[in-house]
């Protein structure tokens, strides 16, 4: 667990970058910083790792005040990743990997062997171990960043935006086998954003942050949207919070129409499935041309993506598909608009 | 031509030698001081301007004022090739001081942030990070210290320690062409040679500037 105490931080010339600021960090768990530009976040988690030292308070590690400990011994402890990588233009990407155990001594041919396992853990092909980062694409040395991080097995990771100067579509690979990782390894991680959707889908706990480096709200992601503290959350959060709401609940009760008999009249669209039964796309208006299925789901999947699945369809009805990937289901908006309905009342009650 | 080099070949060559240690020991000794003035512009950050400041008004003070000056310094004699060399260590200092700050400044940044973030001592950071992403940089420094350095060792002919500048002077005395076109083929060999062979130093050295876009 790491733990602020009433820590505060203020730089020379007077600017409070952290104001009183006290917050515990569970262990196993992503605690998510995130707020607007300017409001303490990135201070206070490299306050951890004592790259920015605090004013006041104490900053503890399971109980261990960090200040009272050497501090290159200390980070070597604390996996750390950045927005850009900052990969070591001039070593390759295995003798990136293993830099903190060769800080700490381990032989170079055995940083190097478990340099190559960890590229395979973070989705890449050992036969990169060998390029300079130059020679990867951004994504990639992401990842690279993420396995040079996590390469002398720290119980504490720190994250400062390590996602967000990558496309969308990386970005949304990157969050996935994050969350694959984290939910193999446990460690105490501590995660800043300014992206409240990141924070949403990757936080345990989501610290907002309000300028002048006060907490405005700790709590699970669904806490931060049912009942946010005041105004300032319920604006960070954003008016499409009852949207978001929505990654919460799975389609588990959501009920479906049967897919055989599934022809909507009113749109003219059929579903065409392949010879095993799985979706390959809709026929609109009898035209042999298919239209792209969006995208199908499953019971554990979210109504979020359910809702948005039926949206985006031509035939304006999400396709759910059993654990091999057979059609079993289809439901339309709205049928999920009457589900949301039928929930509310449920919770009323 | 050929004559006269088939005459003076010894002289000729022991002209060579002088001029290459002449020319390459103040570029040694120029990195040697340079390094450490580089790195402490670095750490203290107010000795930028100083060092800068001082390698330019070193830089410019004419190469025959030194050859003065140095002796009433330090204890050397005005015609000893130790004058020479040590107003040659004064010249590549000065280049060599401020391209070794800026390559080392230039590469703060992200990079040297994640290695102080990931535990690397000061010391450690400053041979594992810092200089070999500088080498760029200052191998092209070094690369214009040596060829100048080369190039303004014939000054010394006049107080009798030229390398191949003696060349010069002895053609000038006995009005012959010959001499002084050797003197001219061989400095610029000399240096072209110095200048492939530190290319060829850094290629090895830094491998990753050339491994390139995907």
């Amino acid at each position: 667990m790491i733990t602020f105490d009433a820590v505060t931080k203020a730089f020379p010339g007077g600017n409070v970058a952290v104001d009183n600021l006290s917050l515990e960090l569970p262990t196993g768990q992503i605690t998510v910083f995130v707020g607007p530009s300017g409001c303490g976040k990135t201070t206070s988690l490299r306050m951890i790792n004592r790259t920015i030292e605090p004013t006041s308070g104490t900053i503890s590690i399971d109980g261990e005040d960090v200040t009272s400990q050497d501090a290159a011994l200390l980070r070597r402890r604390i996996g750390y990743v950045i927005q850009h990588a900052g990969l070591f233009p001039h070593r390759t990407v295995a003798d990136n990997i293993a830099t903190v155990p060769l800080l700490n001594g381990v032989n170079k041919a055995q940083a190097r062997e478990q340099a190559r396992e960890l590229l395979t853990r973070v989705g890449l092909d050992e036969s990169l171990a060998s390029r300079y980062p130059a020679q990867l694409s951004g994504g990639q040395q992401q990842r690279v960043g993420v396995a040079r991080a996590l390469a002398a097995d720290p119980p504490v990771m720190l994250m400062d935006e390590p996602f967000s100067a990558v496309d969308p579509i990386v970005r949304d690979g990157l969050q996935r086998e994050f969350l694959r990782l984290q939910s193999e390894l446990g460690k105490t991680i501590a995660f800043v954003t300014h992206d409240i959707d990141e924070a949403i889908k990757l936080g345990d706990r989501v610290a907002i942050f309000r300028e002048g480096g006060h907490l405005a709200q700790v709590g699970s992601p669904q806490d931060l949207l049912d009942d946010p503290a005041d105004e300032f959350v319920a604006d960070f959060v954003g008016r499409d919070r009852g949207f978001r709401a929505l990654s919460f609940i799975t389609a588990e009760k959501l009920e479906v129409e049967q897919v055989s008999a599934y022809v909507d009249r009113a749109r003219g669209a059929s579903l065409v499935l392949d010879d095993t039964g799985r979706p390959t796309g809709w026929s609109v208006d009898g035209q042999e041309v298919l239209r792209a299925l969006p995208g199908t789901f499953t019971t554990r999947d979210a109504l979020r993506l359910v809702t948005d699945l039926a949206i985006t369809s031509p035939a304006g009805a999400a396709v759910r598909v059993d654990e091999a990937g057979v059609a079993d289901g289809v439901v339309a908006h709205e049928a999920i608009a009457r589900h949301l309905t039928a929930l509310r009342r449920e919770t009323e009650r | 031509m050929i004559a006269y080099i088939q005459g003076n070949q010894a002289r000729i060559l022991s002209d060579l030698g002088q001029h290459v240690w002449l020319s390459l020991l103040p570029v040694l000794v120029g990195v040697v001081l340079a390094l450490p003035a580089g790195y402490l512009t670095v750490r203290y950050r107010w000795l930028y301007q100083p060092v800068v400041n001082l390698g330019g008004i070193l830089y410019s003070v004419p190469s025959l004022a030194l050859f003065v000056v140095i002796p009433a310094i330090i204890p050397v004699g005005t015609l000893s090739p130790l004058n020479i060399v040590v107003a040659l260590s004064v010249y590549s200092f000065a280049l060599l001081a401020r391209t070794v700050a800026d390559a080392l400044i230039s590469v703060q940044g992200e990079t040297t942030w994640a290695a102080a973030a990931m535990g690397f001592r000061p010391l450690r950071q400053l041979f594992g990070v810092e200089l070999p992403m500088a080498l760029p940089v200052m191998m092209a420094g070094l690369r214009v210290a040596t060829v100048s350095n080369i190039s303004l060792v014939s000054v010394g002919a006049i107080i009798g320690v030229g390398g191949l500048g003696d060349l010069f002077t002895r053609g000038l005395q006995l009005s012959y062409l010959a001499p002084i076109i050797v003197g001219i083929v061989l400095s610029v060999l000399l240096a072209a040679v110095c200048d492939s062979g530190i290319v060829l130093v850094q290629r090895w050295l830094t491998p990753w500037t050339r491994a390139g876009a995907r």
